[in-house]
């Protein structure tokens, strides 16, 4: 896969690709010498980096040290940044965008888009907490059953609203922006309608523990988020699957002639975050005790920037779950930090639009760049 | 006599890597230049630098004895140097007219356009080249050689002298190149000077007049067509002695290996049948959209046939999608590598396992071992270069990016080879190890299928030959009985 390669890889580069263009001559045996040059070409004499090796370290790593600065800055400007009750906070915070933004990985990576996100969080948060909310009135009869049925309940919720979605993006061959923008629209009307447009409060705390619990002294979403994060980077990484998606994403002329099947791929990964989605949406309402129609309103934007200030590219067939959560990270320790220095919230929108633009721009510059 | 364009020393390094280390040229009033060299011999460095694309680290280009400097393609137009691109970029939804016009479009009063003038002058200048297109059809309902000439017309509508013309023949027929080419002699005799960069040796040999030749990025040696023949040109394009172009060294079995019966596609084919044997390869030649490539999709189940019957080692098959074909030990090479080949933004090594995945995952998790040694296997059996094969394909010359889409197919040890234009863009030697590689496997018992528009590899590795016409058969030849000429007249 692209960019999981070290850094001594310096193919990256622009410079270095147009090299191998011209460079490597089909006709003769010998005529790659310059090719082994360049693969040690990075190395300065004195074993140091050289200005070459620096600048792909950069391009390979620039997200995460982006991230690493960010965090330093905000420790040596802020005391209470680096305390272990505001590490959990902003980790917390991150944790239901991160959930999003790892599904949303798998879609943007065959080139698609989910923008209906925040509307199956809360389509899959009302649903499940009506069976597990201890208000009378709230709740559908019998409420509330065991957990374990609310969880399931939720995440069939967000899958199926995915396979909808999946089904006429894949089959019908419609633009996923526009399927998903209809659900957008549609699942938040399902939720206002299902609940008569009111919360529904008082959830069970046995259901509440998934967003407020703690396990050795880790909050619990945090965990989960290190649960999907790891099975999602294990899936892209390691699997047929993986492969499947990356193909897709990258060419899915070629994927369809190596005889990949691209309807099921592209219906899995909408499925995929449609429960994460549903997951999602349980977390927030957990966390929060009561299930709000008008809950996660927005939400896919702050997913999509996270991905896409993660490096993957919305043309498809790049990008890593990892760096997917670094930019959910980089979103939530934003937030957090401009909240310690006190600065009004209308300004870190600002700040997170010229992120999120900033970003891609870098992102322009190293693929195609001069 | 003053010279057109004459170019010494040129530079140009990419991150302290040399593209071109001495490009040198000269271009006479009147002559068809070819320019040659193998992929990444610094032919595209050295047009883009003339194009005003890319600035130059060093020499000198003088235009008609005047140094010149080019800060833009703007620049190098107003000095009369035009480039007829090998990939087209033209706006579909705009009329030829609009094309050849496009950002210097005749006004009329209130800023508006002069279209009744713009479609006359176009119209005109494509009367001149006796090209049969309508100035006011929109460019989207022409063919791609349509397209080619239109490009043409538009480097002309410059009025420039000097016109470069990379791959012209890349996406077009036989008749269109032959169109083509009575263009360019219309513009030698007219005084202009014509550089003509292809691959196609015969094509060279026939239209131009003198040559140049590059390698690894440097002048190699020019000269006058009439004292050169072509294994010496072959010679100094590759640097090294080739024996026989096409290896050929199968014979054919009498085992049925692939059997086509009354194949049907509407609108695209109509009652095609053949039989190839184990052993054999078998051509199938004819222009661009005589529905060559359709036979191909409907064999791997890209596309339905409506009738008709396919026979596999003697058994009758089903294919519906493409993992059926490839269940029944077929593999295709798509004409086109970049668009249906090859996932360009993934490894060498990923594109390698991409037709084998399944294979590879027996638990669905990856073997990646089985991966790595797999890439290992095809890179040293094509021998591919690549310094690693985790580097996107991308990075890789045409040559070797063919060799990739091979080795993804190979490693499925097919039984039936489908290959369409499997040399198209790709350079002497690499298509000499191509010819190699398809030899080889017909020789071990592999049955071949191929297609070509190239005349000589048709003849040079074929067995036996179908000629398509307008979606039908118009017969099927052993090559010893047939020649260039039948093939053409065939063919239109």
């Amino acid at each position: 896969m692209p960019n999981r390669s070290s850094i001594y890889q310096p193919e990256q580069g622009q410079g270095v690709r147009s090299m191998a263009e011209e460079s490597v001559m089909s006709a003769g045996g010998n005529k790659n010498a310059k090719g082994g040059k360049n693969a040690n070409g990075g190395k300065n004499a004195n074993g140091w980096l050289g200005s070459e090796q620096r600048r792909l370290l950069i391009q390979e790593y620039g997200i995460f040290l982006a991230f690493l600065i960010l965090v330093a800055v905000l420790s040596v400007s802020n005391e209470f940044f680096l305390t272990a009750g505001n590490i959990s906070n902003v980790l917390l915070q991150t944790s239901i965008n991160g959930v999003l933004a790892i599904g949303m990985t798998f879609v943007i990576l065959t080139r698609g888009i989910d923008l209906s996100v925040g509307s199956v969080v809360a389509l899959a948060g009302i649903v499940s907490a009506s069976f597990v909310t201890s208000s009378a009135t709230a709740g559908i009869s019998g409420a509330p059953y065991p957990v374990a049925l609310g969880l399931g309940i939720g995440l069939l919720v967000g899958i199926a609203c995915g396979a909808i979605s999946g089904v006429i993006v894949s089959r019908f061959s419609v633009p996923a922006f526009v399927v998903t923008l209809g659900m957008l629209s549609a699942a938040r009307g399902m939720t206002l309608i299902y609940g008569g447009g009111r919360p529904v409060p008082a959830l069970t705390p046995a259901f509440r523990w998934i967003g407020t619990g703690n396990i050795l002294g880790i909050p619990a979403p945090v965990v989960i988020l290190a649960v999907v994060f790891a099975i999602s980077w294990w899936i892209l990484d390691r699997t047929r699957f993986g492969r499947y998606i990356y193909a897709v994403g990258g060419n899915p002329h070629a994927a369809r002639t190596s005889g990949i099947n691209i309807t099921r791929t592209q219906f899995a990964v909408y499925v995929i975050s449609g429960g994460l989605a549903g997951l999602a949406g349980m977390l927030l309402s957990a966390r929060t005790g009561s299930a709000l129609p008008q809950a996660g309103i927005a939400y896919e934007l702050d997913a999509i920037a996270a991905v896409v200030i993660g490096g993957t590219s919305l043309s498809g067939g790049v990008g890593r779950v990892t760096g997917t959560l670094i930019g959910a990270l980089i979103i939530g320790v934003m937030n957090n930090g401009l909240d310690l220095m006190g600065i009004q919230s209308y300004y870190q929108q600002v700040l997170k639009g010229a992120l999120i633009v900033g970003a891609v721009m870098l992102d322009q510059k190293r693929n195609y760049g001069a | 006599m003053e010279l057109l364009l004459e170019v010494e020393g040129l530079k140009k390094s990419f991150g302290g890597v040399a593209a071109l280390r001495d490009g040198r040229f000269q271009l006479r009033a009147g002559t068809v230049h070819a320019l040659c060299g193998g992929n990444g011999a610094g032919k595209s460095t050295f047009l883009k630098i003339l194009m005003g694309i890319f600035g130059r680290d060093a020499g000198s280009i003088r235009r008609r004895g005047k140094e010149v400097e080019f800060a833009s393609p703007a620049d190098a137009l107003a000095s009369g140097i035009a480039i007829i691109e090998q990939e087209l970029s033209p706006v579909p939804h705009m009329t030829v007219a609009e094309n050849i016009y496009l950002g210097r479009e005749p006004k009329a009063r209130f800023g508006g356009i002069d279209f009744r003038a713009m479609n006359r002058s176009a119209q005109k200048l494509l009367d001149d080249l006796e090209f049969d297109i309508r100035a006011t059809q929109y460019m989207m309902n022409l063919s791609v050689a349509q397209m080619q000439l239109v490009e043409i017309a538009k480097a002309l509508s410059h009025n420039a002298e000097v016109i470069f013309m990379d791959e012209p023949t890349s996406a077009i027929g036989e008749r269109e190149a032959q169109h083509l080419f009575a263009a360019i002699r219309r513009l030698q005799a007219q005084g202009r000077g014509i550089v003509y960069v292809s691959h196609r040796l015969s094509e060279i040999f026939q239209i131009a007049d003198s040559y140049t030749v590059f390698r690894d990025g440097a002048y190699v040696g020019s000269g006058a067509l009439a004292d050169i023949d072509r294994p010496g040109l072959i010679r100094m394009i590759v640097g090294r002695e080739l024996s026989e172009e096409f290896a050929k060294t199968n014979t054919p079995t009498s085992e049925p290996g692939i059997e086509v019966a009354a194949l049907s596609c509407p609108n695209k084919i109509e009652d095609i049948s053949f039989s190839v044997r184990k052993g054999e390869i078998f051509g199938i030649y004819g222009l661009m959209g005589a529905g060559r490539t359709e036979i191909f999709n409907c064999l791997f189940g890209l596309d339905r046939p409506s009738a008709g019957s396919i026979r596999v080692d003697g058994t009758e098959v089903s294919i519906a999608k493409p993992a059926d074909a490839m269940a029944h030990g077929l593999a295709l090479v798509t004409e086109d590598r970049k668009l249906t080949g090859l996932n360009l933004a993934d490894s060498v090594r990923a594109n390698i396992c991409m037709a084998s995945l399944p294979e590879m995952s027996p638990a669905f998790t990856m073997d990646r071992a089985r991966e790595a040694d797999a890439s290992r296997g095809m890179r040293e059996k094509f021998q591919i270069k690549a310094a690693r094969d985790t580097m996107p394909v991308s990075g890789l010359s045409g040559g070797n990016q063919q060799k990739v889409v091979l080795g993804k197919w190979f490693l499925r040890n097919p039984k039936v080879l489908l290959l369409d234009e499997p040399t198209r863009g790709v350079d002497v030697g690499a298509k000499r190890e191509i010819y190699r590689i398809i030899s080889d496997f017909a020789s071990s018992g592999g049955t071949v299928v191929m297609i070509s528009s190239e005349i000589d590899e048709v003849l040079g590795m074929s067995d036996r030959i179908m000629v398509m016409r307008a979606g039908r058969s118009a017969g099927t030849f052993r090559r010893e009985e047939t020649d260039a000429q039948s093939l053409v007249h065939l063919s239109t």
